[in-house]
């Protein structure tokens, strides 16, 4: 691991010889960068010093270390638009996109980037996402009623109720700061987390899907375990309100199906039966 | 060297080791400002509502005064121990003597403990979990909502529907404030001002609640076969969005409001009458 500092010598000897007090202060504005390097083995923060230039994000300057200063430093981008959802990283220890962090805006200082915390080191910036993978596998897919003559129809307002939950870049960042996988790893087992949650609402909230997922969100995905506490909303670059508009209707959705004794009286005199939570994961592709 | 003829599989880990360094946060900000002005104002709350709720004095400003104002803590007054003027027009706890705040406190201190919002706020600021956002879980076993005793937050609907009669009741109150017994009949004071504030914000904290979001008509699966619980649920969600300014509105003027009858009951100040 090397302590890379930049050669500041980028302003050539004849604009320093008109020495206008811009160009003095463009020379010494320097952007230094602590980055996490490392693996499963172990890894350390190193710090990489390079000349400030205007109007960059915290990815810019990564592209830089990586062409001059690291050039082996791992990290994960692709569209630098905010629209992929790779670049996901800590940034001074908050969760947030490389490519959508402006560093003017960020305090004086050092810049610290770390890979997300919850889930397993690759290298460097690079991490093992694949529990959210193993976790969309298990979420039963849409299952419509088989169509009408005339095809399926929906009406503009049920159209539009599950557009917020579409706009989701899967950049895993809710799922990095919720407390509960963060600190307790232990309940990567049975927690689907704020990504699955969206998803989740959506379909219970699809007007032609048939599967009652209630009980499934209850017993497996872990809606319980959410206690609230909104950082994934926070988080979220697509200002989905995840907590609000996702979960929260989730678990009252859980509450008609669980925990309303009024709900369950109505259920008994009505004769209705709610999905167990196998039947409703069976139509999981997983 | 991996190539399309010699694809390594990513193999899937859940577990493993994590990456960064192992520090509860790498945040530099003051992110510890947030979940103490919470336990701050909520402790503050707490200990003036214990102390209204107990003094037992001063909490009604009757027909000596020219007024009708009961403090929100004390209504509805139906125990036996109420002052005159202050009971309402049934004496439900005839045999209830001490405090006569407590029997009624029981219903909004229900609503606002299980409300959603305040339970983001005392489990980050007093519980610690998290603290703040990318902060470190004070408790190393965490089993959020989904066991005893937090499993009984999904009780939260039926708390509201009390909060509802509640509503009622100090609407009630704030309608009553108009009297001015023996000066003129009807009036408006700066107190009747205050009871209303109060009724008006205590009616927006439980109509922006989730649970009545939820109730009013998010709970359909589709808005379209559901025009009129569609409309409402159009209403109520905007609220929604300021549930959290509501909340702390509608609890502060509360105490703000007991205060205010407090003072002018004690005599500290006296109830200018507007007009
Ligand atoms: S609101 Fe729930 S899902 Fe979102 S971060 Fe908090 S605990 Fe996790
Ligand atoms: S919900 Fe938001 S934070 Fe979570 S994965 Fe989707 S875009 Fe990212
Ligand atoms: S590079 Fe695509 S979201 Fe940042
Ligand atoms: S959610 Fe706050 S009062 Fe219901």
């Amino acid at each position: 691991m090397t302590d890379g500092t930049a050669d500041p010598g980028f302003v050539s000897e004849t604009e320093e010889a008109e020495a206008t007090e811009e160009a003095e202060a463009a020379e010494e504005a320097t952007v230094t960068l602590r980055v996490w390097r490392g693996d499963a083995a172990g890894g350390d923060l190193v710090d990489y010093t390079l000349p400030a230039n205007e109007g960059e994000v915290v990815l810019d300057v990564v592209h830089r270390i990586q062409a001059t200063l690291a050039p082996d430093l791992a990290c994960r981008w692709n569209c630098k638009a905010g629209k992929c959802g790779s670049c996901s990283s800590e940034i001074n220890g908050k969760p947030g996109l490389m490519c959508m962090t402006r560093v003017d805006e960020l305090p004086e200082g050092p810049i610290t980037v770390t890979p997300m915390r919850t889930f397993p080191i690759l290298r460097d910036l690079v991490t093992d996402v694949s529990f959210n993978y193993e976790v969309a596998k298990r979420v039963p897919a849409f299952a419509p009623l088989p169509a009408g003559p005339e095809g399926y129809r929906m009406q503009q307002v049920d159209v539009e109720r599950g557009q917020e939950f579409r706009k989701c870049i899967e950049c895993f960042l809710c799922q990095d700061v919720c407390h509960v996988i963060r600190d307790h790893e232990d309940n990567k087992q049975h927690y689907a987390g704020p990504r699955f949650f969206i998803r989740l609402a959506e379909l219970e909230m699809h007007p032609l899907d048939t599967n009652d997922r209630r009980e499934l969100v209850r017993q497996r995905m872990g809606i319980g375990l959410c206690n609230i506490t909104k950082c994934c909303t926070e988080v979220c670059p697509e200002h989905i309100k995840i907590t609000d508009n996702a979960i929260i209707p989730l678990k009252e959705r859980v509450v008609d199906s669980s925990y309303d004794p009024v709900a369950w009286l109505g259920r008994k005199i009505l004769g209705r039966h709610k999905r167990t939570a196998e039947e409703a994961a069976a139509a999981a592709p997983h | 060297m991996t190539t399309f003829d010699n694809p390594t599989v990513t193999p899937v880990a859940i577990g493993g080791t994590r990456g960064g360094p192992d520090a509860p946060t790498l945040r530099q900000d003051r992110w510890w400002v947030q979940p103490l002005v919470t336990v701050t104002a909520l402790t503050a709350f707490v200990v003036y509502s214990a102390w209204a709720v107990f003094v037992n004095k001063d909490y009604y400003v009757g027909v000596a005064m020219h007024r009708d104002l009961i403090s929100p803590f004390y209504s509805p007054c139906i125990a036996a121990s109420c002052v005159p003027g202050a009971r309402g027009t049934a004496v439900v706890a005839g045999w209830w003597h001490i405090t006569p705040a407590l029997i009624v406190m029981g219903g909004p201190l229900g609503f606002r403990l299980t409300c959603y919002y305040y339970r983001r706020a005392y489990y980050r600021g007093f519980w610690q979990s998290p603290p703040n956002c990318a902060v470190a879980d004070g408790h190393r076993r965490y089993t959020g909502e989904s066991r005893f005793p937090l499993i009984l937050q999904n009780i939260h609907r039926y708390f509201f529907f009390i909060g509802l009669l509640f509503n009622v009741i100090l609407t009630i109150d704030a309608v009553m404030a108009f009297r001015m017994p023996g000066a003129g009949g009807i009036g408006f004071s700066a107190g009747t001002l205050v009871l209303c504030v109060n009724a008006v914000l205590l009616w927006l904290y439980s109509l922006s609640c989730h649970a009545a979001r939820h109730l009013c008509g998010g709970g359909v699966r589709k808005f379209s076969a559901h025009p009129i619980r569609h409309r409402v649920w159009r209403v109520l969600t905007p609220l929604n969005a300021h549930h959290m300014q509501l909340a702390w509105a509608s609890l502060l003027f509360v105490a703000f409001a007991d205060l205010y009858v407090r003072l002018v009951a004690s005599g500290v100040i006296t109830d200018p009458k507007l007009f």
